[in-house]
């Protein structure tokens, strides 16, 4: 049980302490007036004002006043709970009172904020402040309860992110697990050629990384998975994990081909999905010579043994280790860990969703992502960069913002596309030494010498043509535009409508969430914003957390994101994630549920309600009892006990109840 | 509120937001100075299943002349299905206001995920407007309910009504 006895000797003295936040509430909400007011209140001993209560003078007022013995509980009108609450407990657990005595009003955010009228602000701030203090009077001292945690760490992802992510964790020492949705990990990173601005080869820099995942020992990875449970709470995650069969077994595959030569299908039968679909490939695979784990997959869609049964299997009969298994089942992993990294990446926009843009109809519509396997030497054309007849393209038109900063499609920015496209221009121009027209609405190039490649594109002599494109077809209507494709656009720097005729064009194609990142976020117990990314518990200051403790955000999951931000995120939530795991426990918040004996009267209302099986029924005492290191502290027990036997520390009945009167009554 | 404009009239609002989404989304309303009505005054409870019917009919009792209830989308409670259980106790608590003769209009629950600032802004508005087109709540001055607020204190009886939807 986390409750002290109180020792209040007679009446509650509560302190009550505006903020005002600068003018961010002064502007809009009387001060001077709430404080005369709170003074009026029962039970009021102190009230006054401060520039910024959150700052160090400001708590040491409210320090001073309890040390004297001015107040033993506390009202800050300020910004939101969720903001400075734990500020606000520590003052107090430093100044020798019990941190719970305190509650929060909510006068920025939920007033100063969002309210036109200065009267009105200040009359809900005051309805607001009176609340507080009608329920501080019935707080009781309460304590948290320490919870161990789990030492090892889970990482969902093994894009750039994931892997940095688990690098950096497994350094420290720690245990890391690493779950792979795709036989290999890499993500994206793996399929680039070069990387912007400095255009060092991208292989180059990640395969170093990928084979230390793989000999790292503190590193556990398990590719061809995914998580398919989580339960539990911060510092004891319990996480299910499903490992697809792949048909061959990891530890005897050496990775020699020699099973996908052998193979009755001589030529590659489905889309290759590592060259997104520029290639073919085989039933029996290795996804491209640097997978890690460097080990064959047969996929069994496409594999005739697996679908019908009925193949010779000269793939078993080339494997000198036997590696190759028919038989091999599902199997479900189960793991415990304390913290847990999202780094689930993400897809990029569909470009035939925008059909006036040709994807799909014209065979030299290309998307950005096909391009950059095109120019990768290790990609399906070997780094040629050609036209679907073989030709060589003697003019490219890159098309920016597809799905990208259009009401229609997603209305933000991709942020990586702009960089990107001149990455291909200059590519492309290299390889080809075609023509090269950027077509852009405008040019966002903030990083670290990213505008200086851009000067470096335009010395290049890559054409730039300011305006969105409006339409791409084979429609000439000149001599020069026949068997070309002509891209219609409003150049909006002369103010007049163009035809550029151009033998590839190459679509610019954005960021976007997961098709799945709602089950995964639903699994994980997050949030996402509206477009879909998962959402940070603070975009400033707190950037990889989310609202769920112990599990933070790597990389793109979060939002659109290029390497260099991916990484620094990752390294992020690494450190946030080791801070959890090397504390060893956790303090949980004491707004567990209670019985109070005297008036359960054993009917087990509260027992199945209960999500997280925490209520127990005493059959001898033939009452309900509450495990709090289970209790969660939703207090939907609570609500339901029909003789209010159970009550929910920091939300009882009585404290909510006088909250209602206090928003109501006094303004 | 203005003086050089015709007096009219301001309903007062109480709503119960739940901790990890619509409270969350409601600073962010504070944060993106989404700017509304400010008839309603927020309650803060850690999940919507925490909203016991009593406190609806308190607030109606102190004087409110509506209540709002913002909870998490269904499928994405921070306690698994809290929010389910708040459906089923404000389906059956609005029947019951029918029947006391309070306009069901008068209650509303909406699930306002965490990124809705917006979706704060347009329900605290709309439910101003309501209530104002309804007009103030006046109940008889006989108690409707016997919910002295005295519990927590072990000394005290248990109150008597109380929402048994569970």
């Amino acid at each position: 049980m986390s409750v002290i006895n109180a020792k209040s000797n007679g009446t509650p003295k509560v302190g009550v302490y505006v903020c005002h936040c600068g003018i961010n509430i002064a502007g809009k909400v009387d001060v001077q007036a709430t404080v005369e007011f709170a003074k009026t209140l029962p039970n009021v001993t102190v009230a006054t004002e401060y520039k910024f209560m959150c700052s160090d003078p400001g708590q040491e007022l409210i320090q001073k006043d309890i040390k004297n013995g001015l107040v033993d509980r506390v009202v800050v009108a300020s910004c939101s709970p969720l903001m400075h609450e734990p500020t606000f407990r520590r003052a107090m657990s430093d100044a020798g009172a019990n941190p719970f005595l305190f509650q929060m009003a909510n006068i920025r955010e939920h007033v100063s904020w969002v309210t036109l009228d200065k009267a009105a602000a200040t009359d809900k701030a005051k309805a607001l402040i009176a609340a507080a203090v009608k329920r501080i009077v019935l707080h009781r001292p309460l304590e948290k309860t320490k919870v161990p945690v789990k030492p090892d760490v889970l990482i969902v992802g093994g894009g750039i992110a994931g892997i940095h992510a688990a690098l950096t964790l497994a350094n420290a020492g720690r245990k890391v697990y690493l779950v792979e949705k795709e036989p290999t990990i890499g993500g994206h990173m793996a399929k680039f050629d070069k990387t912007f601005p400095t255009l060092d080869c991208s292989a180059c820099i990640l395969t170093p990384k990928m084979s230390a995942v793989r000999t790292n020992p503190n590193i556990t990875l398990w590719t061809y998975s995914e998580v398919s449970q989580v339960e539990g709470f911060v510092g004891n995650f319990k996480v299910k994990v499903t490992r697809k069969p792949r048909y061959v077994k990891e530890e005897l595959c050496v990775g020699c081909y020699e099973c996908v030569e052998a193979c009755v299908f001589k030529k590659g039968i489905v889309k290759d999905e590592f060259n997104v679909g520029l290639s073919r490939r085989r039933p029996i695979y290795i996804p491209f010579p640097q997978a890690t784990p460097l080990v064959a997959v047969i996929d069994p869609e496409s594999c005739v043994q697996i679908k019908r049964n009925k193949c010779k299997k000269p793939c078993v009969d080339a494997c000198e280790r036997d590696a190759i298994d028919f038989n091999q089942k599902e199997e479900i992993k189960e793991i415990e860990v304390g913290a847990i990294i999202l780094a689930t990446g993400f897809k990029t926009f569909d470009a035939s969703r925008i059909s006036r843009y040709g994807y799909g109809k014209y065979p030299n519509v290309y998307t950005s992502l096909e391009i950059e396997r095109m120019v990768n030497a290790a990609g399906p054309t070997g780094g040629e960069v050609h036209l679907a007849n073989g030709e060589k393209p003697k003019a490219v038109g890159i098309v920016h913002c597809v799905g990208s900063r259009d009401s229609k499609t997603n209305a933000y920015c991709s942020r990586v596309c702009c960089m990107y496209s001149l990455k291909l221009a200059h590519l492309i121009k290299e390889r080809t030494g075609a023509e090269v027209y950027n077509f852009y609405i405008d040019m966002r190039t903030p990083g670290k010498g990213y505008e200086e490649f851009y000067d470096k594109l335009l010395k290049e002599n890559v054409h730039f043509i300011r305006g969105r494109v409006a339409e791409i077809s084979d429609w000439s209507t000149i001599m020069d535009e026949e068997g070309k494709l002509v891209i219609r656009v409003e150049d909006t720097l002369i103010g007049a409508v163009r035809r550029i005729p151009v033998d590839m064009v190459v679509l610019s194609v954005g960021l976007e969430p997961h098709a799945d990142a709602d089950s995964v976020r639903r699994m994980f117990n997050i949030s996402c914003s509206h477009e879909g990314w998962f959402l940070e518990r603070h975009p400033k200051l707190a950037p990889v957390s989310t609202f769920t403790d112990g599990v933070f955000l790597a990389g793109a999951c979060q939002g659109p994101k290029d390497i260099p931000d991916s990484v620094a995120q990752a390294g992020a939530a690494a450190a946030e994630a080791l801070v959890l795991v090397d504390k060893g426990f956790v303090e949980l918040e004491p707004n567990t549920a209670y019985v109070q004996e005297e008036f359960c009267s054993g009917c087990k209302t509260c027992v199945g309600l209960c999500p997280y099986s925490a209520i127990t029924f005493d059959d001898r005492k033939n009452i309900s009892s509450v495990n709090g290191a289970m209790c969660k502290g939703c207090g939907t027990c609570v609500a339901a006990c029909p003789s209010g036997a159970l009550q929910q520390n920091l939300f009882t009945d009585e404290q909510i109840l006088q909250e209602i009167e206090g928003v109501i009554s006094y303004v | 509120m203005s003086d050089n404009l015709e007096k009219q009239f301001e309903p007062r609002i109480v709503a119960f937001f739940c901790n990890w989404c619509t409270y969350t989304a409601a600073d962010l309303a504070g944060t993106a100075r989404m700017t509304y009505k400010p008839n309603v005054r927020v309650i803060r409870i850690m999940c919507s299943g925490r909203l016991d019917p009593q406190f609806i009919l308190k607030a109606f009792r102190e004087g409110a002349d509506g209540v709002l209830i913002g909870g998490c989308h269904p499928g994405d409670c921070h306690y698994q299905e809290g929010n389910y259980k708040a459906l089923r106790r404000f389906t059956l608590l609005k029947r019951f206001l029918k029947s006391m003769g309070i306009e069901p209009e008068r209650i509303r629950l909406e699930w306002i995920a965490a990124s809705e600032g917006d979706k704060v802004q347009k329900v605290i508005n709309e439910m101003t407007e309501q209530v104002r087109k309804l007009g103030p709540l006046n109940l008889e001055p006989v108690s409707l309910i016997h919910a002295e607020p005295a519990r927590s204190n072990h000394n005290t009886q248990p109150v008597m009504a109380k929402g048994g939807a569970s």
